[in-house]
């Protein structure tokens, strides 16, 4: 009687196991027809410094054909431990992302940082989830998570589909209020949590041993810079930046590295131009309609995505600036 | 107007009802919600579409999900008693509700609303006589990582409550043109995340007078549709008045007043 209920049990959960199972391989089947994730080999994780990779995202807007891949992605190799910097625009990036990291090293991931709450740097996070994982961010992370995370879920639906599958919005557990530094064995990251500037949660990583700044999206390089927070303290948070005494910088989106502090050059004209634009209109009494129409656009040349997000940071300026008025 | 308030309400309660039911962000994109919304505000009262009483100045895309410019041109014979903005696939979709001034012959109110997806944004004006007229526009949802949320929560309580005011040059012989400006999070408190159990309380404007002297320009009821800094620019026929006076109130019972000597046009 005893041997039969023991059978029973394990009948019961191999069951439960397969209808478990069942839903997961349809998921898997859609995605493999739709957007079947690239090999490993063609995801290019490069070393740009001892024990620091990086991947470079593409510079476009996301969608289901790059799987969300276009924010550049790191991971730094300590002795004991590695840190992930960013995860990905898509859980299907991010597996890749991690094979490839496996490829590199089997040390264990302690620490997933993500740099803010947008989508193409946190969607990955549900493939970096296991026993001690620690997801770390900026203090207001968790609540820009909270407002933005089923909104963007939402809003993706139809440039990424059924990529979207899976993804796991993952608040951090450990939050930088000012600054940390995280030992991966004789290896110390510095981060910093800056105040409102592309966004409400900028949190910048540097690696101590190799002079290497994750910057995050606090610096663009070709992609035009968003602005989801503030402009003014996008370019002050930038100058503060260019005081860190770095050897190279991996900007959010862009070239995988690139030189430092020259690299915060062409975005300080950007939103300087954008600026006095701005001001000028402001002023004249322009509204804000015709306003996002002309400012900043002597630079539409010098930047990609220039149409998908000149306007939009013209708008965000705008509403800013027009409280320095009197 | 006692009528038109509880009507307001009612909106909110069904709102809060739906809002336990689906996620906000839930509805199907392309979907035509305007005949239940008109019903809903209307009833089955006729509404005149395109007859040019009220025209809407929509962008053809939302640019910021969370600043979208939106203006209400009324023409003519200043017959309008209030006009009301609608963005049909919002969580809350009525934005505002302008009563116009009796003697303010407002020729125009431009405000910024949150849109959250590919929408269509009705403006419904009632005029003297009864009878409704609309111009509806679609508005492509804003691309990228914008959203419709407040740019900066420490930013928005830091200056909570603070007001500004502005004279422009018109356009319209006939017309001021001024704006008042608010300090304001304008919070959904729909923002509940299931992982971090983070919960943004309800908090935004649902009243606003301005007036020049004693008499009404007009008075704002409004929702979470509206941005965060709520702000108004509008054209007004001046009555010799030297002031020019706000009063704002939240969903938490906060009152914001302020007072200002009408300025020369810059």
């Amino acid at each position: 009687m005893h041997g039969i209920n023991i059978l029973f049990k394990i009948f019961v959960g191999f069951a439960s196991f397969l209808t478990l199972l069942a839903p997961l391989r349809v998921s898997h089947a859609d995605q493999s027809a739709a957007t079947a994730p690239p090999p490993p080999s063609l995801f290019q994780l490069d070393e740009i410094a001892p024990g620091v990779l990086v991947h470079q995202g593409e510079t476009a807007m996301m969608s289901a054909s790059n799987l969300g891949g276009i924010a550049n992605l790191g991971a730094i190799i300590g002795d004991d431990a590695v840190a992930v910097i960013d995860t990905g625009g898509s859980l299907i990036e991010a597996k890749t992302f991690l094979k490839a990291l496996r490829e590199k090293t089997t040390k264990p991931i302690r620490y997933v940082i993500n740099t803010h709450a947008h989508p193409d740097h946190v969607f990955g996070n549900g493939a970096f989830r296991a026993p001690g994982v620690i997801f770390v961010g900026h203090k207001n992370l968790p609540q820009a998570l909270a407002a933005r995370g089923a909104f963007y879920l939402s809003a993706f639906q139809e440039t990424m589909g059924s990529t979207l599958e899976g993804i796991e919005i993952i608040p951090p557990s450990l939050t930088v209020t000012d600054q940390a530094i995280l030992d991966l064995g004789h290896r110390n990251l510095q981060l910093v949590a800056w105040k409102t500037s592309h966004s409400d949660c900028d949190l910048t990583v540097m690696d101590q041993a190799s002079g290497t700044l994750f910057a995050g999206d606090l610096l663009f390089l070709r992609h035009v810079p968003v602005i989801d927070g503030s402009l003014l303290g996008f370019l002050d948070v930038a100058e503060q930046l260019a005081a860190i005494p770095a050897k190279r910088v991996v900007p959010g989106h862009g070239p995988a590295v690139a030189d430092w502090p020259n690299a915060l050059n062409d975005q300080r004209a950007y939103l300087l131009r954008l600026t006095a634009d701005l001001r000028n209109a402001i002023r004249k009494g322009s509204g804000v309609s015709e306003t996002v129409k002309t400012a900043g656009r002597e630079e539409a040349a010098k930047w990609s995505l220039f149409e998908n997000y000149n306007a939009r940071n013209a708008t965000t300026g705008y509403a800013e600036l027009e409280w320095e008025t009197p | 107007m006692s009528r038109r308030r509880l009507f307001l309400l009612g909106c909110f309660v069904n709102l809060v009802a739906l809002g336990t039911a689906a996620p906000p962000y839930a509805q199907t994109p392309g979907q035509d919600l305007w005949p239940s919304l008109s019903k809903e505000f209307f009833q089955d009262r006729p509404i005149t579409e395109n007859d040019g009483v009220v025209t809407l100045d929509a962008p053809v895309r939302a640019e910021d999900a969370a600043i979208v410019p939106m203006r209400l041109r009324f023409e003519g014979p200043f017959d309008i008693k209030s006009a009301m903005l609608v963005i049909d696939q919002n969580p809350m979709p009525m934005a505002a509700n302008f009563t116009l001034g009796p003697k303010a012959r407002v020729g125009f109110i431009e405000t910024r609303v949150r849109v959250n997806s590919y929408t269509s944004v009705h403006a419904i004006a009632e005029t003297l006589d009864g009878r409704l007229h609309a111009q509806a526009k679609f508005v492509k949802a804003a691309g990228g990582c914008s959203a419709p949320a407040v740019k900066d929560q420490e930013q928005a309580k830091a200056h909570l409550g603070e007001m500004r005011y502005r004279e422009f040059k018109s356009a319209d012989p006939m017309r001021r043109e001024a704006q008042i400006m608010l300090r304001h999070p304008n919070n959904s408190g729909m923002q509940l995340d299931q992982l971090t159990r983070l919960y943004i309380p309800a908090h935004f404007i649902d009243r606003l007078e301005v007036r020049q002297g004693e008499d009404l320009i007009f008075l704002m009821e409004g929702g979470i549709s509206l941005s965060e800094d709520p702000n108004f620019r509008f054209s007004y026929a001046a009555n010799g008045s030297k002031t020019l006076s706000a009063i704002a109130h939240d969903t938490k019972g906060n009152v914001y007043k302020t007072e200002w000597p009408i300025a020369e046009a810059i």
